[in-house]
Order: structure tokens, then sequence, then C-alpha cells
């Protein structure tokens, strides 16, 4: 294959994710498709691989870029390293194996496309990982695996179990990650770079940065917790209900390696410290003592593998821990070794389930008689992970021993550690004979329903790979593994590889000294505990102790328990606690920049004092106070003052030189009071009285005098803000820009206008948009109303006149309001066609003087709602047909249009244009494409207001209809009842 | 002329603050209305007042800077002006939509 080797990086990256999405895409029992497509993925990748060896052999590194955002820095950036190399051929050539195995221990029943899918996605986020060069990068991956042992973990979420299980580790594992991108974003900003040949080469910086500690502390939760190591390691027996090929693969040789991966990569940046030792080594010496014992009173054979895991990286966590060169070399080892004798044995304890349908070992027996090929294969795995001579696990243990009993830091731990570990890797032979001896020796299994026969040979063939490999790696190492442990060491320490040895045979060292007395004591504990061991229920003294319960206690507590406290502590469904908090930090964080710079407003005024102004202003101050006053019990005057506001508002635009924005304030006032009088209707009565016996009605007083403080402080400093502004000169803003192009660029005088239609059109055209919304959502609201039931009946004023009216023998219903209406209907009447001939009016000249869509708008529906007053809804509607979502539509339709009229021209979105036409007798006319836009504004404000106002006059309509033909028909039945 | 635009955008925000902080549906959006004026006012006197002069180009002498007012914030208000009907619109459906469902016009649905 002739393919330059940086291209074949990105290869092997991206083909397991198109496996994955080609995975997903065949027949739910497809089994065979799916082995063949994951097994092609799998095998390329291997060879792609294997095929870049020779260019990383000698310390060099394999460099990809493909640049994203690099003026941020960011660009994909694959590297590998002899390090790199090796997790990389560990994940690939095991996934192929896993994949294999798992075409035979998936039942015809399961859905094969999600789990193969889901198998080849982890594994190229696996090797997204170990062949990141950039640490976010890396952690992107990270997550991207927490992610997809989740869904493989669950994949048979039927059962509580897995999702329990899938749950927890999910938890767990992305807790950690985030810890970790904490970590990494601490680092790089102490590196300056997130470049991971910059962070290896900064490893001094780093370590005497004051960020130092929380650096570390944040990157090992995250590798500890993804390697299961104490205390995080509770999730993994979980993880255990998985699909065994998951746990072989996921749970034992590859995803669970991440967190030692990252240590070692990490070790020269971060490692070498008192601090490293500490943390890393306890929390590795603690694991690897305390999974140990736990795994030799599992009863599950999976249970007891997990613990193993957990135990075996904890082994290697302590080595990394021990900041020796020679620790690492152990540690890379020991990570190559793990991963080939446990994933054979997790595949022979999937095929001993498949076949007898248990995994507890109290049930299992004499299987050697039944299955003699897989016995033998088992066996030796275990052996290996017993360290037996001749073995690879016992070549990688012995370095273990040896790097223990050399000087670290001269602790009282540290001298004692070669015992300690003695004594823990008795319990470790111990739980591997005992794993042998229960399944395979013994009488038959008598409590079986079928008879348990050895397994396809395809099933069983990647168990025996495995197991050659820890055979010729445990007796002839320095032809197999030597080559590729030296490039991956190489990798790590640089040329400073410190000497060592792979030899079978060293003489007799106090480590092979080590290595007797584990096993002879590991054989004796079996001996001795064997009978006890079939009734045990979990580990003495930790019986209780379960991680489990302890991690579900807590996520209750702080999930729920501390949330719901918090809720009622801190939290308020009440909306005023909720606005006057609102107010009160606006109100602080406005005056905070007043204490800390002072308040300079003590300067001349830029404009003269007028006395009109000011007398317009004291009328305008005294009708908002009133509507202030008078909210309450008085509505209808409130929002009369609050009219009069709003006029003295529209004056001072005509006075501050905003003529545009003082005719839209002026007929907005207009639709907004119509509105509210529309409302007021449905509203409850609320007659002011004086008695005591209403006194809790009211709020108490110091409440009132509370939110009088908070309202005064806001409106002083509202105030006193735009006064200190008002008095400086203006700065040299874009506002220029804008009164400099708007003829020339935009074909209009009114610059207003020309900003909302050409230049900032994309902003009016989201601002219609949300106009239409906000109209389809009352009128939406409104189909489902339902007033409240003492406000049906018709208001007082008008039964009375009805009464009235239906007393007089000459009148009829309704006749009292008829004649109150007539001169206003005929002025209404005269003056519809002339308020639309001035929305025209206003809408075309609006691109060059006062107006334009929106009071254009406006003003037209002014002139429907003007008819519905004078007429009533049901004349109205007789003889004029207004549809106010037509209008919304087609103004849509307009501004929208005009926006991608400029494609045809090859220009953005809403560009304009525009140009002179000579009209006869006029002269010529501007012509802009502006003005289609404000035809489009002017259309849907039309309609939107129309609509919003109508929906809710036809409350008044509906509700008289319905109660009464509702008394009717209930009148209906119970005569009918009567007459039965 | 400053010191009366000042006052009287602090007098409107005074009483629009004291109306939101109320109990009663009704006080609350005429407090909003209120409010709306007071910050569309502030957003306009941003621009600095200059009297007698529309930003109409051609209007007047000088088609500068110096003699025209700013155009932004205007343009800026004009929107607001036209959405804070549209809200106050929607305020009023909700007001009395709930007013319907809980037979109250207390802001929480409930009396106190």
């Amino acid at each position: 294959m002739t393919m330059p080797y940086e291209t074949i990086l990105i290869v092997v990256l991206a083909l397991p994710f198109a496996g994955s999405c080609l995975a997903a895409l065949f027949r739910s029992n497809a089994r065979n498709t799916e082995a063949w497509l994951a097994s092609a993925v799998s095998f390329t990748c291997l060879v792609l691989v294997g095929a870049s060896y020779p260019h990383i052999v000698n310390g060099e590194v394999i460099r990809t870029t493909i640049e994203w955002v690099p003026e941020l820095g960011l660009n994909f950036y694959v590297r590998m390293d002899g390090f790199a190399w090796v997790l990389a051929a560990l994940i690939a050539s095991i996934g192929l194996l896993v994949v294999l195995y798992a075409r035979y221990y998936m039942s015809p029943q399961d859905p094969v496309p999600r789990f193969f899918s889901f198998l080849l996605a982890f594994m190229g986020a696996m090797l997204g990982i170990v062949l990141s060069g950039n640490l976010i990068q890396l952690v992107f991956f990270w997550e991207l695996t927490s992610l997809f042992s989740f869904l493989l973990i669950g994949y048979w979420h039927q059962t509580a179990q897995a999702r329990d299980g899938a749950r927890m580790a999910l938890i767990v594992t992305s807790v950690g990650g985030f810890s970790l991108f904490a970590g990494i974003l601490i680092l790089g900003n102490i590196v300056g770079s997130y470049d991971l040949d910059r962070v290896l080469a900064s490893g001094d910086m780093i370590r005497a940065h004051s960020l130092y500690i929380p650096t570390l502390v944040l990157i090992l939760l995250g590798a500890l917790t993804k390697s299961a190591q104490f205390p995080f390691h509770f999730w993994l027996p979980q993880a255990m209900a998985a699909p065994t090929p998951v746990s072989a693969y996921l749970h034992s040789a590859t995803m669970v390696k991440g967190g030692v991966f990252l240590l070692v990569l990490l070790w020269p940046a971060l490692g070498g410290t008192e601090e490293w030792m500490r943390l890393v080594g306890s929390a590795g010496l603690i694991s690897f003592i305390l999974g140990a014992f736990i795994a030799l009173f599992q009863q599950d054979m999976k249970g007891l593998l997990a613990y193993s895991t957990i135990s075996h990286l904890g082994l290697i966590t302590l080595l990394i821990g021990l900041n020796s060169p020679l620790a690492i070399v152990a540690a890379i080892f020991h990570l190559m070794n793990h991963a080939t004798f446990k994933a054979s044995l997790f595949m022979a304890a999937g095929i001993i389930d498949h076949e007898t349908g248990t995994r507890d070992l109290r049930r299992l027996s004499g299987l050697r008689r039944f299955m003699p090929i897989t016995a033998t294969l088992a066996m030796v795995a275990a052996a290996a992970m017993a360290g037996v001579p001749l073995l690879n696990g016992f070549l990688s243990k012995e370095m273990f021993f040896a790097e223990t009993i050399e000087t670290h830091d001269n602790s009282l731990l540290d001298q004692a550690l070669p015992y300690i570990v003695t004594a823990a890797s008795m319990f470790t032979v111990a739980y591997s004979l005992r794993f042998i001896a229960e399944v395979f020796f013994g009488p038959p299994p008598r409590e079986l329903s079928g008879t348990p026969h050895e397994p396809p040979f395809l099933m069983r063939f990647p168990v025996g790979l495995l197991v050659l490999a820890c055979l010729l790696v445990g007796i002839v190492p320095t032809v197999t593994i030597g080559p590729l442990l030296r490039t991956a060491v190489h990798a790590v320490l640089g040329d400073a590889i410190p000497t060592y040895s792979l030899a079978v045979w060293h003489g007799f060292t106090p480590e092979f000294l080590m290595s007797l007395i584990a096993i002879s004591g590991g054989v004796t504990i079996y001996l001795m505990l064997r009978s006890y061991l079939l009734g045990a229920e979990g580990p003495p003294l930790l019986r209780h102790i379960k991680g489990q319960r302890i991690f579900d206690r807590v996520l209750v507590a702080v999930s729920w328990q501390l949330a719901r406290r918090l809720e009622e502590l801190l939290g308020t469904r009440r909306l005023q606690p909720q606005l006057r908090l609102l107010i009160s930090v606006a109100l602080l964080a406005g005056l905070a920049p007043a204490f800390t710079h002072g308040i300079d407003i003590w300067r001349t005024a830029r404009t003269s004092f007028d006395v009109t102004f000011a007398v317009i202003w004291a009328v305008g101050g005294a009708c908002a106070l009133a509507a202030a006053y008078q909210g309450k019990f008085h509505r209808f005057a409130a929002l009369i003052f609050m009219g009069g506001a709003g006029l003295v508002t529209c004056v001072s635009f005509v006075w501050l030189a905003a003529p545009d924005l003082a005719l839209t304030q002026l007929v907005v006032e207009i639709v907004t009071t119509v509105l509210l009088l529309l409302g007021l209707r449905w509203l409850p009565k609320r007659i002011e009285k004086f008695s005591a016996a209403d006194a809790p009605e009211r709020d108490p007083g110091w409440r009132r005098y509370r939110d009088l403080g908070i309202a005064i402080a806001s409106g002083a400093g509202l105030g006193a803000l735009a006064y200190a502004v008002m008095i400086r000169a203006e700065p040299d803003s874009i506002a220029r820009f804008f009164v400099e192009n708007a003829y020339a660029l935009g074909g209009g005088t009114n610059i207003v206008n020309v900003i909302l239609v050409d230049f900032r059109a994309f902003d009016t055209f989201g601002e219609i948009t949300v106009l239409g919304i906000v109209a389809l959502t009352v009128y939406a609201l409104l189909r489902r109303f339902r007033p409240a039931a003492e406000s049906i009946p018709v208001p007082e004023q008008q039964y009375s006149q009805d009464l009235y009216d239906e007393a007089q023998p000459n009148r009829e219903k309704g006749d009292t309001l008829k004649s109150a209406m007539a001169v206003p209907r005929l002025m209404i009447a005269l003056l519809f066609p002339v308020i639309c001939t001035t929305a025209v009016f206003l809408l075309l000249r609006g691109h060059d003087l006062p107006g334009g869509g929106f009071v254009a708008g406006i003003t037209m529906a002014v002139a429907f709602i003007l008819q519905y007053i004078a007429r009533g809804t049901t004349w109205t509607e007789d003889h004029l047909r207004i549809l106010p979502v037509h209008w919304m539509g087609a103004g849509l339709l307009i501004t929208a249009g005009v926006g991608m009229a400029a494609w045809w021209f090859e220009r953005p979105f809403l560009s304009s244009s525009f140009s002179y036409r000579e009209v006869p007798w006029i002269g010529p006319v501007p012509v802009a494409s502006a003005l289609l836009f404000d035809l489009g504004v002017f259309a849907l404000v039309v309609g939107a207001t129309v609509l919003m106002l109508i929906a809710i006059a036809h409350q008044t309509v509906r509700s008289h209809r319905t109660p009464s033909s509702r008394a009717s028909s209930a009148a209906a039945t119970s005569a009918t009842a009567e007459v039965r | 002329m400053e010191i009366v635009l000042a006052i009287g955008i602090g007098v409107l925000a005074g009483s629009g603050v004291w109306l939101v902080l109320r109990p009663r549906t009704f006080q609350v959006i005429i407090g909003l209305s209120l409010l709306s004026y007071a910050v569309n006012l502030f957003i306009v006197a941003m621009g600095r007042l200059k009297i007698d002069a529309a930003p109409i180009l051609g209007s007047h002498v000088g088609d500068d800077m110096a003699s025209l007012p700013d155009p932004l914030p205007q343009a800026l208000v004009l929107t607001a002006i036209v959405i804070s009907f549209a809200t106050t619109a929607l305020f009023l459906v909700v007001l009395l939509a709930s007013r319907g469902l809980t037979g109250t016009d207390h802001v929480d649905g409930r009396e106190p």
C-alpha cells in the first residue's frame, strides 16, 4: 500500500467511525455481516498501524495537522510515537479478536447493529485518545470513550442491573472527565499551549508553578476514575453487567488502561515530585491490595476478574507513582501483559457462561472433562495472571518486585513496601488458583440444565491466540516483546533508557524469592480458606461497606435532598420577591461604579432651560405618579394617567428631534389604550374599603416602604445616570457612518428609516418576525380562554341599558347604545378613507421624511379598530373582510422575498438597491428596494396589531354566546327530566 | 433642558418600578408600560439633546454630525416601541388567562 504515512493516521482514526455509521444500517439479525464489517475495519486499522512502525521505531514521531481554528491554536493534531503505537496496536488487535469472539457470543435475538456500531465507535474514540497530539482533543476522545462505555454497559437495557451499572460508570467517569478537562485547561494555561510536545517539554516550568497541585489533583481525578482506582473503583464491578466482549475489551484491555496511559504520558510533565508519589502511589497501592483481597471472595466469575483488574491496574499505578524510569518500564510492560491475559480470561469466562448458563463459582465444577481445550487455555492465562514463571505475567511481576525493593523516599512505607506487595501478591495467586480450581476441577457439575461442551473453533480462537502471546512473551521475551517495549519506553523516557533485562532467569535474586513466597503463600491461603469461600458472600470485614450503596446515597443526597433543601431555602415561586431581587441587583450594579469612580454631574447644561418643556413634564410626572397611585383600585383612571404619561413622552420625542419616534409613539399609544380597555372587562371588581376587617388585604407597611425605597432609588439612579450622560459631549460613534452614507448608500434622506430598512434591515426582519410570533401566540392563547365565572354576565351598564330598552314598548334591545354611538359612527365612517390614505402616505414618504412601515401599519390598524369600536364586531365583520393572518404572511413573504432577491444579483441577503425613474408630470422619483421591504413591514404590522386586538375583542362576543347556550341546553335537559 | 428630561425619566422609572413590585397583575402591566417609556427616553437621551434638528438630510443647513441628532438610538427605540406594544398585548392575554384559570388577579395566581 503506497500511502503517505501521515495520512495513514487520519485513516486509522476515521475508519472505525465510518464503520460505526455503516454498521448501524444493517438489519438487526445480521450477525455475520456485522462481524465481517467490524473485522475488516479493525484488521485494516491493525495493518495500517503495523505499516507505520518503521517511522516511529527510532524515537521518531509521526505528526499530521488539519487546521481548524488556527487563530486560536485549535487544530486537529494527530501524533504517534512509540508508546502510542504500542497502545494503538493493542487496541486494534484485541479489537479484532473481540469482534470475532462477539460474533459467536451474541445471541440471534440481540440487536447486533447497535452493538457493533458502538463497539467500532469506541475503538475509534480509544484510538483518538492515544493518537492525540493536542490535549483538548485528547479530552474530547476521552469523553467519547466514557459515552460509548455507558452505551455498551447498558446494551441489555431491559435489565435494571445494566441500566444502573451504565449510569454509575457514566457518572463516575464523566465527573472524572470533567475534572480532567479543568486540569488540562490549567495545564495549557501554564504552558501557553495545548500541544502535547510543548507540554512534555515544559516539565520543570509546570512543576515549579504555583498552580501545580490543583492541576495535578484535577488530572489525577480524571485518570484514577477512568482506571477504576481506589476510591473510585466501585463502578467497574457494576459495569460487568455488560456483554462479556465489552468487559474483555473496554473494562480490562483498553478503556480502563486509558487512565494509566495518561499517567505514563504526562509523567515527564507532571511526575517526579513528592506529591505525585504520594497521590499516585497510595491510590495504586491501596487498589492493588484491596482489589486482590476482595477478588478472592467473589462468587461471580466476572466479579472476580473485575476486582482482579482493579488490583492489576493498581499495580501499574503504583509503579508509575514510584517516580523511577525503571518503574515506568515495568508499568508499560505490565500494561501490555495484563491486556493479553485478562482479555483471554474474560473471553474464557464468557465461553463458560455461554455453555453452562451460570457464572457462579459455587455452582460450576469439573468442566475440565467437558471442555478440555478451553480449560487448558484458561489455566495458562490464569497462571500468567498469578505470575507463574515462563509466562508473561511473571516477567513484569518480577520487574515490579525488583522495583519495590529499591529505595525511593526511604520512608517507613517505602521500606515496608516489598513485604506488603508480597503479601498482596499471595492473594493474587490465591484468586487465580480459586478461579481455575472451582471451575475446571472437582466433581462434574450437577445443577446445570444441559451438558456443556467446547464452543465453536472461531469463538475459542481469540482466546488461543492471546494465550499463545502470553507463552511466547513469557518464554522468549527478548525476541517477541523486547523491541516493542524498547520503542515504547524510548518514546516516554527519551534517550535516557534505564538498563533492564528481559531474561527469563536472573538467578536466585530477592525478587525471585518474593515470587516463590507469593506463589506458595497463595496456594496455602486458598487451601486454608477453601471451604469458607464456598459459603462466603463478599469479603470478611469489608462485606458491609458497599461502594455502590455509598455512591447511591451520595447521589440521592446531592441531586435530590440537597437540591430540594436549597430550593426551599433560596428559591421561590412568588413573582414579587424575584422581581425585587432582580431590580435590587440591577440597582446595586448601577450604583457600584458611582462609588468606585465617583459621580460627576456638576457641569453646566448643554441646552438652555425651557419653561414649556418643564410644564409639560410637570404634567407627565404627575400622570406617572397618579397612575402608580391608582393602579390597584381605579384601573380605568390609572390607564388614562398612563396614556397621559405616554403623550408627554410623545411630545418629548418631538422636542428631542425624533419625529419618527413621536409619530410611532402616538399611534402605539392609541392601540395600547384600546387593548388595555378591552382587557379591563375581564378583571375582578375591587372596591376600596376602609374598614379594619380588610386590613390584611393590604401589604404590611414595612414592605410597602421597602418597595417605595427601591422605586425611588431606581428612579433617582436612572435619572442621575441619564443626566450625567446628557451633559457630556457625545463620542464619535458609528452614527457618523449612518449620517454620511444614508443618502449615498441607502438612497433616502430619513436616516432613521434608512437604518431600519437598509443598514440594519436584518434586525428589522427579525423584529417583525418576533411581532408576528407574539401576535400568533396571543391569538392561540385566547382560543382556549375561559373567563372567570364572575366576569361572564354582561357588565352592569349594558345590563341596565338593556333593561330600559326592554321596558319601553317602542324600543328594541340595544337601541340606547346605538343612538349613543350614532354621531361617532358617522364620523368614523367618514374618517376611514382618510386614515387609510394617511397610512399609505406615511408609508410612501417614509424613506425621505418622517413615516415608514411601522407607523403606517399601526395607523392602518387604527382605521380598522375604529370601525370595530363604532359598529361592533358583528357588523364590521359582515361588511369588512380583514384577514390579519394573511396580512402577516404577506408581510413576511415580501420582506424575505426582497431580501432573497438580492441573491439574484449575487449580492448578500437583504442588500438594497435604488435608482431614480422619470414619472410623467412628477419628475424623477426614487425607486428603492427598501420601499418594498417597508411595504412588507407595513403589512405585517397591520396584521399583527389587528390580530391581537380583534382576538381580545372577540372574547366578548364568545362569552355571551357560550353561557347562554349552555344555560338553555341545561334548561332543556331539566325540562325533559321533569316530563319523565 | 437636560435636568427636566432627567427628572422626567426618573419619575417614570420610579413609578414603573413601584408598580412592577405590586401584587396585582394590572398594576404590573401599567408599571411595565411606564418603565418602557422611561427606558425609551433614556436610550434616545444617550444620543444627547439636539433641539430643532430632525435626522432628515437636506432639511437644514449642513448635513453633518454636529448639527444632526444621533439617528442610531432613534432607530433602536422605534422598533422597541412597537415590540413593547406586542409584549404588553401578550402579557395582557396571559394575565386574562391566569385570571380565568385561577380566579384571582394576583401575580402568583393565588391570594397570599
